[in-house]
């Protein structure tokens, strides 16, 4: 009894979450003003150059927020295990504030801090990615500090100097190897949530990134939109699926080794 | 304050997609009689307790308590009182509520409750926590509380499933000694689960030792431990050195040594000798020679090697020990406690 | 002498680790806290002295509309959402960790919470938009216009779009909670007698009380603080506040109103201040419990 009901209500889940993805895939691949299928609109993910160098940018935007979130950030969580561990709360504070601040409103006060990052970096959307770097930090925090907590940081640190390693090669050559799983999975969900960052990319300057350009598509040419829109999802769920592959992984090897 | 409930396991068989668990366990436990089962991990001990508890069922067999049939009753409406090896305290519930739910499940009116959840933790010892959360206790006052809890409703049958396990060395036999006491208060049948044969043998009235889900035997811990009825349970509880024996209708001949053989001996092979019965005396023309000696505190445990390579254990009193060096040469004498002859795997 | 320079060296000593978190402290001073600072500032000013005008404004009827529908669309998505990704959470978490059914559900949800944004617009306007998928065929199957006068660009397709985020991002939030049920609890339950439904009114449900209740305030700053699905689906108007602020940074400046974004602004930070300290004490709660 109980499974049946376990089941009929997955099934109304799934209903509920697929049928706007299955949707989608109807609609990107309808020929306008007829019948039969067309994949036009996939197509244009790779020829208009408005949407190629929209995804390029958002791509460039992923990968500079992961590089600049991680030298940010990790060293500093790290400095604080080892050398100021009454500076923890503190910082997971700062970490979590942006969960507290919306988007928006740091988007409506950061336009004079803007006018001097443009004054020094131009206006290329990868400008954003300061910006990025705030709005990532809390789910980054979350999956560094995981890592980092299920592994002994002092004693790997006091170790490695005992033998003769200096900060920075305690930091590079002995914790950070430690920790992949928690940088990797910090990136991905960086990633994830910059390529469907849309806030700031349209109301700090309408830079052409990968979310305003389907915004603005849709306007035009709601197909075009859709595909981008559902290739983007697919992208990240790939993503992320990976992702639990990968940690899975890693736990279930480390319960045998206990 | 109980009179206590007899418990008959019937031909309990159990298997998990081709491993079988139980294999046919049988076991009486008296009215308010303690039975431990002890074993290795995987022995089918635990999977007895769950099912005389009614958290698992039997492929076959039956559970007797107090005379009823209880094979096919839910596990909510057998009357008995589990202790978990950690971690079962309600979390959200202080100590005394923990103690009280029981019987709050049992419709008794809150001055009941009260009153009865403080007289558990007095029985237990934890009086002044009773507003406490189990957070802010340590592990041994957990299970403390825990016990309480399961006693609380007044069980036909106590079930301790590695109550101890998880605990510090010292706190562990402290509170396995209490256990004891309480469970002799209280007049509660109960079986107690663990693979530490120590812990059994300190609070049993009777061991059960179980291998590959049968029992291999039951019996009381001194006729346990001297008289072994099988290699398994003479190699399981306690230490043995395998000595080359051959059997002369009941008297076993161990390295010039005639020792009365256990009923069960095989007709040659390798006599299963503890310790305490081998006796060492520094001897210029002994056969041995001593090769580490362990200080155990009142006890010492010394090793010597006979000249074929054979390395015997000794225990003995830590002031005939000091009498001993390395490298001594030792005669061996063993005490005429009956022994156990095995065939030489 | 002597001590003067130990002292140095003291100070030093304790200093240097201390540098360490400079450019972290640093980024965030320029990204993070200048730009709060100028919003709560700048609410109270205009034409660079102080003002009340800006607050006054939130008064209006304008904002005071905008205010009560996104309390709604907020508090009625938090409510569903949290209810129905409970119950997905309690399918899901009946399978084990390594299964497919977890794995897939966990990382859609991530996907659906995390990213979605613009594109799960343009999802419910694929399937139940004027010429959605969905739409036609209740159209010309069934003869039933769902299309309606367009809802879904009104309060309730907002509604209907932010379950779609809010309901992952509560399995996300709330399976660490069903997790951290130990299976000793229910034995111990069960062995003192209780009946299932006792088990699940009187352990389970006070138990994992303050968890769902802090989830559903989660999910409640979320929908409020949400702004990309709704400034993607509806392009003109502002029924919520995020969109008047959009209206207020974009639009011609309304005269002696520059500074209206920052007091909607600041609104919407004490709204959700107020909400996540809230989560902060419900979830330690329980996290105190459930370690």
């Amino acid at each position: 009894m109980i499974r049946v009901v376990r089941w009929a209500l997955l099934l109304a889940f799934a209903v509920y979450f697929f049928i706007p993805l299955l949707a989608m895939l109807d609609f990107s691949t309808r020929k306008i003003g007829g019948a039969g299928r067309t994949l036009d609109a996939w197509k244009a993910l790779g020829q208009d150059s408005q949407l190629t160098h929209a995804i390029g940018a958002s791509l460039a935007l992923a990968v500079c927020t992961v590089v600049l979130m991680l030298v940010l950030l990790l060293p500093t969580m790290i400095w604080v295990r080892i050398r100021l561990p009454k500076m923890t709360r503190v910082i997971e504070f700062l970490c979590l504030l942006p969960l507290t601040i919306p988007a928006l409103v740091i988007v409506v006060g950061i336009s004079g801090v803007y006018a001097w990052v443009n004054y020094f970096f131009g206006y290329s959307p990868i400008v954003l990615t300061f910006a990025y770097v705030v709005l990532v930090l809390p789910y980054s925090y979350r999956a560094l500090d995981a890592s980092l907590s299920s592994i002994d940081v002092i004693t790997l640190a006091e170790a490695a100097r005992s033998l003769g390693a200096g900060w920075y090669s305690v930091i590079v050559r002995v914790i950070v190897p430690n920790v992949w799983p928690g940088v990797l999975s910090a990136a991905f969900i960086s990633v994830a949530l910059v390529l469907g960052e849309y806030t700031f990319a349209s109301l700090l300057g309408n830079y052409n990134t990968l979310p305003v350009a389907i915004a603005l598509f849709g306007k035009s040419s709601g197909t075009i939109s859709v595909a981008a829109s559902l290739a983007s999802m697919l992208f990240a769920a790939v993503l992320l699926l990976g992702l639990s592959f990968f940690g899975g992984r890693r736990r279930m090897s480390k319960g045998t080794s206990s | 304050m109980n009179t206590g409930t007899p418990v008959q396991l019937v031909d309990l068989e159990r298997s998990y997609g081709g491993v079988r668990a139980l294999d046919g366990l049988t076991l009486d436990i008296s009215p308010g009689e303690m039975v431990v089962l002890l074993g290795p991990s995987g022995c089918g001990k635990t999977t007895a307790l769950r099912i005389l508890a009614g958290l698992e069922q039997a492929n076959s067999g039956q559970v007797r308590v107090g005379g009823a049939d209880l094979t096919n009753t839910s596990a909510n409406k057998r009357d008995m009182g589990m202790v978990f090896q950690a971690y079962s305290l309600f979390p959200h519930l202080t100590v005394a509520e923990n103690v009280a739910f029981g019987l709050k499940l049992h419709g008794r009116s809150l001055a009941v409750r009260t009153k009865r959840a403080q007289e558990m933790l007095e029985l237990v010892g934890l009086v002044q926590q009773g507003d406490r959360y189990p957070v802010q206790l340590s592990g041994g006052q957990q299970q403390r509380v825990a016990l309480a809890r399961a006693l609380a409703i007044e069980p036909a049958v106590l079930l301790l499933d590695e109550p101890l396990s998880a605990l510090d060395a010292k706190v562990r036999v402290q509170l396995r000694d209490e256990i004891r006491r309480i469970q002799l208060e209280v007049g509660t049948t109960t079986l107690f689960v663990t693979h530490d044969q120590e812990e059994a043998l300190a609070v049993a009235d009777r061991v059960g030792v179980m291998n590959a889900g049968r029992l291999e035997q039951i019996a009381t811990p001194t006729e346990l431990y001297s008289s072994p009825a099988t290699p398994f349970v003479a190699e399981f509880v306690g230490l043995s050195n395998r000595l080359p024996a051959a059997v002369d209708g009941d008297v076993a001949v161990v390295m010039g040594n005639r020792i009365p053989a256990l009923p069960g001996s095989a007709r040659a092979g390798v006599a299963l000798v503890r310790p305490e019965s081998v006796r060492l005396v520094a001897d210029k023309l002994g056969a041995a020679t001593v090769t580490t000696i362990a200080f155990l505190g009142a006890l010492s445990r010394v090793t010597c090697t006979l000249d074929d390579g054979t390395t015997v254990l000794g225990q003995l009193g830590s002031s005939d020990a000091i009498a001993l060096t390395l490298g001594d040469r030792v005669r061996l004498d063993l005490a005429t406690t009956p022994v156990l002859v095995v065939p030489a795997a | 002498m002597a001590t003067a320079r130990g002292g140095g060296v003291l100070l030093r000593r304790r200093l240097a680790p201390a540098l360490g978190l400079v450019p972290f402290l640093a980024y965030l001073l320029i990204f993070l806290v200048i730009p709060t600072v100028v919003v709560l500032a700048g609410a109270f000013q205009e034409k660079g002295s102080f003002s009340l005008t800006n607050i006054d404004a939130l008064k209006e009827a304008a904002s005071r509309t905008a205010l009560g529908k996104s309390v709604l669309l907020s508090g009625s998505t938090a409510v569903i959402g949290a209810v129905l990704g409970a119950v997905l959470a309690w399918l899901v978490i009946g399978a084990r960790p390594t299964s497919l059914l977890r794995r897939a559900v966990v990382s859609l949800s991530g996907v659906f919470a995390q990213m979605g944004g613009v594109s799960l617009a343009f999802a419910w306007i694929a399937t139940i938009g004027y010429s959605g998928a969905v739409t036609n065929f209740f159209r010309s199957h069934l003869g039933i216009d769902l299309w309606g006068n367009g809802w879904l660009y009104a309060l309730p397709g907002l509604i209907l779009v932010y379950c779609y985020f809010q309901i992952p991002l509560m399995v996300i939030v709330f399976l660490p909670a069903l997790e951290g049920i130990r299976p000793q609890w229910q034995e111990a339950a069960v062995t003192l007698g209780a009946s299932k439904w006792q088990y699940f009114s009187q352990v389970l449900v006070p138990l994992l009380r303050p968890a769902f209740l802090g989830c559903t305030l989660l999910l409640f700053a979320n929908a409020f603080a949400a702004y990309a699905t709704a400034a993607a689906l509806v392009s003109q108007g502002s029924p919520i506040v995020p969109l008047m602020i959009r209206q207020a940074l974009t639009s011609e400046v309304v005269l002696g109103r520059q500074h209206l974004a920052y007091a909607l602004a600041l609104e919407m930070v004490v709204v959700v201040v107020v909400v996540m300290v809230l989560y902060g004490l419900l979830i330690r709660r329980s996290a105190k419990w459930l370690r």
